[in-house]
């Protein structure tokens, strides 16, 4: 069962993303120990892991795919589910929530139609929320993409997704 | 005399990344040439020991006594590891950030002698993914160190190699936790392993492994360079050495400042932090993170080192206190802490993924107005249950039960107040 599932469905991973994990598994022991390397690699190039994403990788990391699952979904950076272009990590820890987060979260709402998991119309926005950011002195922060937003207020977040807010 | 602050005399205000010539033409990379090749292993574990160097991650646990247990010389032949836990994850902690994104050089110099001093031949950063700056500031440093023959082979013609690789998490706070650190470095689920065997003994894929955080990695070539007594003697107190300390809520400057261990709480929340904001009064404060107890304005003399804040009932812990204050409920804080901890247990024991949701449970029904008189008695079992060490796998559960039991005693009235006005008074005219 699991022989033929991995025969039908190694190609689905691309060269490029078997070149990138194969990279990692030269510094480890054992091809799965790079399980959670892969699933950020092919994240990295398609933006989640699907299930065939997951049954492939685990393929090509000679585990099973439930287990590779039982680490995709641990994490919480590891999204199972489709996500926007850009995913928005709003801070919701302690600092952030004294300084006002659960407003920047009904302000993100308002402006962008999102609640927290959801991804805008246009697909341009997921988002999430996400453990404390190790930015508590510039309180309330999030994330878009890898860019880190400090002192978000009303204004700054008008100011950033002004784009998305008018329509793709 | 100005203070003598190793750890930040990089970091600029504008906290622009100190690349490798400017760390070398401020004296960097001195203490790895004093040290690697010149002392051997054993002494530069003397002079750690002898500084009275204790780890800077929120257990306080001495570096040198940590590091005297792995395995050295024909006990231990084959690989070893050394990995810096830059996980920073602690709520209202944000004290490595700056030592990464400012000088990643010394976080790299420190580790070479960490290394060293415990002969590993892979050191690794376990960095968490959204540090995304850090991450690639630190491979740029890392690849000019090579360069310069500060990694790899025979570094400085010593004889000692080290290769040094940093690894981008997934994003999980009991990744902190060393054991499940490095079961996550190994690819799996980051759930925390029994102990023993510790790690210094059977550590990542079963090898000697020690794992430091990444403010007290920053200390160790200035120690071996500058000798045990030096940093003996930055302590204002019995600690040793120089803290980061931080801020954060509702004061007028938010911020991280190196200081001396020791300092004054009053000096670090009135003067480094500039006091409460307007119209705002200090009700409280986690003195080391969302793990700590609560202390009040009465503490607010006391130093902040490891022995004063544990003999006053709570942990020194990151040394990035959380202020409470006069117009944010303390339920609700304690309620947001507890939320994170029950959605960062790792779920393999039963006291930590059942009893977190539940105690979240109930303070949420309390803060919402829903509470009833027998959760108090439910919220005192739960502390004495879950926040007792030993009734779960790993620290996570029990830290978590800190904020909450300390603001059962100093708090007490917000809490029987939500209940009997079936209301959070802090919600009409409150600040949120």
């Amino acid at each position: 069962m699991s022989d033929r599932t991995a025969t039908t469905l190694i190609p689905v991973l691309s060269a490029g993303e078997i070149a990138e994990i194969d990279a990692q598994i030269a510094h480890v022991p054992h091809r799965s120990a790079v399980a959670i390397d892969a699933l950020k690699i092919v994240q990295a190039h398609r933006g989640w892991i699907s299930d065939e994403s997951l049954r492939a990788i685990a393929s090509h990391l000679q585990m099973s795919a439930d287990e590779l699952d039982g680490i995709a979904t641990f994490y919480n950076l590891i999204f199972r589910r489709p996500v926007g272009e850009q995913v928005i990590l709003l801070c919701n820890s302690i600092s952030c929530w004294i300084k006002g987060c659960d407003q920047l979260q009904r302000q993100i709402g308002e402006q962008l139609g999102v609640g927290l998991g959801e991804t805008t119309p246009d697909n341009r926005y997921t988002l999430l929320p996400v453990t404390c950011l190790g930015a508590c002195d510039r309180a309330p922060v999030l994330m878009v993409g890898e860019e880190l937003h400090e002192d978000v207020d009303a204004a700054a977040l008008h100011k950033l997704f002004a784009r998305s807010g008018g329509g793709a | 005399m100005s203070l003598d602050l190793p750890l930040t005399r990089n970091v600029r205000p504008d906290r622009f990344p100190t690349d490798l010539a400017a760390y070398e033409a401020n004296g960097g990379y001195r203490g790895l040439r004093a040290a690697v090749g010149k002392l051997s292993p054993a002494e530069c574990l003397q002079v750690i020991k002898d500084s009275s160097l204790r780890g800077r991650g929120g257990a306080g646990f001495p570096t040198g006594m940590k590091w005297s247990f792995v395995p050295m010389g024909d006990a231990s032949p084959g690989h070893k590891y050394l990995i810096c836990n830059a996980d920073e994850m602690e709520p209202g902690t944000f004290k490595d950030r700056l030592l990464l994104e400012c000088d990643p050089h010394q976080l790299i110099e420190g580790m070479i002698c960490a290394a060293y001093t415990i002969q590993a031949d892979v050191a690794y950063i376990f960095i968490r993914a959204e540090y995304h700056k850090a991450a690639r500031l630190l491979r740029e440093a890392i690849a000019a160190c090579y360069d310069r023959g500060y990694l790899g082979r025979n570094i400085l013609g010593s004889g000692y190699s080290l290769d040094l690789q940093v690894h981008s998490s997934a994003g999980r706070y009991i990744c902190g936790e060393e054991t499940a650190l490095i079961s996550s470095l190994e690819g799996k689920r980051a759930n925390p392993r029994a102990k023993p065997p510790f790690p210094q003994v059977s550590g990542l894929w079963g090898r000697p492994t020690i794992v430091n955080n990444v403010e007290t990695l920053c200390n160790i070539h200035h120690i071996l360079e500058r000798g045990a007594d030096w940093f003996k003697g930055l302590g204002l107190t019995e600690d040793a050495g120089t803290k980061l300390y931080g801020v954060s809520g509702r004061v007028k400057k938010p911020g991280c400042w190196e200081l001396p261990m020791g300092t004054p709480i009053r000096q670090i929340i009135e003067e480094c932090a500039g006091g409460m904001e307007d119209g705002y009064q200090l009700r409280g404060f986690l003195p080391g993170g969302g793990s700590t107890d609560f202390l009040t304005p009465e503490h607010l003399d006391l130093a902040m080192d490891y022995g004063t804040i544990g003999k006053a009932g709570s942990r020194l812990g990151t040394g990035t206190m959380i202020i409470l204050d006069d117009r944010t409920c303390p339920v609700g804080f304690v309620k947001n802490l507890m939320q994170f901890f029950a959605q960062e247990s790792c779920g393999f024991c039963t006291p930590c993924r059942d009893g977190l949701p539940w105690s979240a449970q109930v303070l949420g029904d309390i803060e919402s107005g829903r509470g009833r008189a027998e959760d108090m008695d439910t919220l005192a079992r739960q502390v004495e249950f879950i926040g007792a060490i030993g009734n779960t796998h790993c620290a996570l559960a029990p830290g978590a039960m800190e904020p909450l039991q300390s603001a059962m005693k100093y708090f007490r009235e917000d809490f029987e107040r939500h209940i009997s006005d079936g209301a959070c008074p802090f919600r009409e005219g409150g600040s949120r």
